[in-house]
């Protein structure tokens, strides 16, 4: 195993070349999260490296239990017990977040990086109002401000994200599903985060709503330049929102490239099913991707994670696990269907 | 928004009133299903200590019109409700001249102290032990050590009274086994008088105290489980919120919702269980003196006495009717909505 992990470090090392290496906001090397169980260890993330640049949205896409949440939720250092951060390095800013405990890492939190959650709906405390939730986080990291002041900067907040201002003084309960989305996303950006990682943040709303909230995200994006994780299975919203698009299969990153690339041409055989997978209005066809099994993530595989469900399975995918390379601008997978140039083998 | 409207009022003190109305009717019925006539039996026990009593059935009819047992029942069911929105409770059958509103009044405070000052102590310490021992981030040792303190629940508190008085009262003489203060202070509000008060008031409140904060525990500890998996909790965290908020603000506070509810259920029956401890403990408040009715068939001071527990109860469970919506704002106080 150590063995294995040593080529796939030399290899994400070799590989990234990155724009400009030092604007990266978030530098994420190697990162295993694991989870214990009776059985042995569940290996959700294991040696997921990747870069965001500032003012950049990722996305992070892939089928239920492919680790994406696992990796928001890492970089967040909230992975709960059983669950236990492995290995692995998350620099956001050139702080190692893996390395901070008690104060350091609970004053980095949301200062630095902050969550769009999951369920907007459940993530906010139903007995408070949409300002105190707001305001005890802003005077939880800086300290006494006079209560105009912060009045004044939370309603510019709500304004920035297109909630009315009576929201202020609303509960939860009275907001409607796309309005909670967005009080939590002027949460997000409350204290000028670096990073902001939103976590599905469309799922369970209707699809105006949907689009309301992208176009929203998007907005924010532009005005204050923050970099973001956009998590989902979306590829909608991906396609709408995001700069470089990353696909997971269990706990791996197997492709990562440019949205318009990578809707152009998917180079790995699961991307490939992935998007042949969103059903289309013009024609009926069959969902492919629901052939072969994923393998037991208790086990560390020989070779290829895809193997078991690849179209195009090679006797090599059976040895080797296959690098991160870039096979075309910026557009790199891990995949021996590929030659080093890029020309498909077979 | 969830503001005390005047319907939502009007609409509890109208429930408010229909307790206490069923109860006071309650009250006026059951005795006088029961055979037998108060009046006749406590002639008959002072003939018996008298010897002979000279026209005792004139005597008998007396009093019946004194007390207004002559009429026919709806006469006297109007005379004692009106008589009960007067609150006079007439006089006390056992003891004659004294009317039962000082009786009550004399032993109502000391009831109202013990019983709600060991509700609230109860309720609180319970609540607090419950949270901690759900609360991941209070060290190991002490969630162990925590469960320790509940084991008294399953004792009944009647048997943990009379064991803290065998042992502290009688046994190590450290307090005392009855009375609400000590033969020698002047009452009224000097250091002596109430801290006879405080010595004498620790043993009842805190055979309650120890014997139903494990109740308050086990729940509360069975709601901070659901609350620390809820969403909201996540995001508290990732805002980098204080530990200590997080568990007051948004865990206690949204698990103790269900909790005030249990309270609000539970209060007759703390009002019920607080009249054995004034028992044990030979504490005059309502409890004590109810006994002494009870068994010297005073009937007027029974009622008195049960009609005062069914307005408490009812006040209470009004007080917290009110201020729910206030705890929970998705609770609101006009109709219709939510």
């Amino acid at each position: 195993m150590t063995a294995a992990t040593t080529i796939d470090a030399m290899d994400t090392v070799m590989v990234d070349s990155g724009p400009s290496e030092q604007d990266a906001v978030l530098d994420i090397r190697n990162l295993q999260v694991f989870y214990a169980t009776p059985s042995g260890d569940v290996r959700a993330v294991d040696n997921v490296s990747f870069k965001v640049q500032r003012g950049e949205i990722i996305g992070l896409v892939g089928e239920s239990g492919c680790g994406k949440t696992t990796t928001a939720m890492a970089i967040l250092r909230l992975v709960q017990p059983p669950g236990r951060i492995a290995g692995g390095e998350i620099n956001l800013d050139s702080v190692n977040l893996a390395d901070l405990e008690g104060d350091d890492l609970r004053e980095t939190r949301w200062t630095k990086l902050s969550l769009i959650p999951q369920g907007a709906m459940n993530s906010l405390n139903p007995v408070m109002r949409i300002s105190s939730q707001i305001k005890d986080t802003i005077r939880t990291h800086e300290g006494r401000i006079s209560n105009r002041e912060l009045k004044e900067r939370i309603l510019q907040l709500l304004q920035l994200v297109g909630l009315p201002s009576r929201v202020y003084d609303m509960y939860p309960h009275e907001l409607s599903g796309g309005m909670k989305q967005r009080a939590c996303i002027a949460m997000a950006i409350a204290l000028d985060p670096v990073l902001v990682i939103a976590d599905e943040p469309t799922s369970a709303l209707d699809v105006v709503v949907q689009r309301v909230v992208g176009e929203t995200l998007l907005d924010v994006k532009e005005r204050l330049g923050v970099s973001m994780i956009v998590i989902g299975h979306d590829m909608g919203l991906m396609a709408q929102l995001v700069d470089r698009l990353a696909v997971m299969y269990a706990g791996r990153i197997v492709e990562f490239a440019p949205v318009e690339s990578i809707f152009n041409e998917q180079l790995h055989p699961y991307t490939q099913l992935l998007i042949e997978s969103i059903p289309s209005i013009k024609e009926k066809k069959p969902l492919k991707l629901t052939e072969g099994l994923t393998h037991d993530l208790r086990t560390h595989m020989q070779g290829c994670i895809f193997q078991l469900r690849c179209p195009h399975v090679m006797d090599i995918c059976r040895e080797e696990n296959p690098p991160m390379r870039a096979l075309r601008s910026r557009h790199e997978t891990a995949c021996h269907l590929y030659d080093d140039d890029g020309i498909r083998l077979h | 928004m969830s503001e005390l409207t005047l319907g939502y009022f009007l609409r509890r003190l109208g429930m408010w009133l229909l307790t206490i109305w069923i109860g006071a009717t309650l009250i006026f019925t059951i005795p006088r299903l029961a055979p037998g006539d108060p009046i006749t039996a406590m002639v008959e026990r002072m003939i018996q200590q008298a010897g002979y009593i000279e026209n005792s059935a004139d005597l008998i009819e007396a009093w019946r019109a004194r007390f207004g047992l002559d009429g026919p029942w709806h006469v006297q069911y109007r005379n004692y409700l009106l008589s009960m929105v007067r609150v006079d409770l007439g006089y006390s059958l056992a003891n004659f001249p004294a009317r039962v509103t000082d009786i009550i009044g004399r032993s109502l405070p000391w009831t109202l102290g013990m019983v709600s000052i060991a509700t609230i102590l109860s309720f609180g310490a319970g609540n607090l032990i419950g949270a901690l021992m759900a609360w991941r981030r209070v060290p190991a040792f002490i969630r162990n050590i925590l469960p320790v303190s509940l084991t008294f629940t399953s004792i009944p508190f009647f048997m943990f009274g009379i064991l803290l008085i065998s042992f502290l009262a009688f046994k190590w003489k450290i307090f005392p086994a009855f009375g609400n203060y000590g033969r020698g202070v002047e009452p009224g509000w000097n250091l002596d008088f109430i801290l006879s008060v405080l010595h004498h008031g620790l043993l009842p409140v805190l055979s309650i105290v120890v014997t139903s904060m494990g109740f308050w525990a086990l729940g509360m500890r069975g709601m901070m489980v659901t609350t620390d998996g809820e969403d909201y909790m996540i995001l508290a965290n990732a805002k980098g919120l204080r530990s200590r908020r997080i568990f007051w603000f948004y865990g206690i506070r949204n698990s103790m919702l269900p909790q005030v509810t249990a309270l609000a259920l539970n209060l007759g029956a703390v009002a019920g269980g607080s009249l054995l401890v004034e028992l044990i403990f030979g504490y005059p408040g309502l409890g004590y003196f109810l006994y002494q009715a009870i068994i010297s068939a005073d009937y007027t001071v029974i009622q008195g006495i049960v009609f005062m527990l069914i307005v408490g109860v009812a006040t209470a469970v009004l007080i917290l009717d009110l201020l729910y919506p206030m705890i929970d704002p998705r609770i609101t106080y006009s109709k219709g909505q939510a």
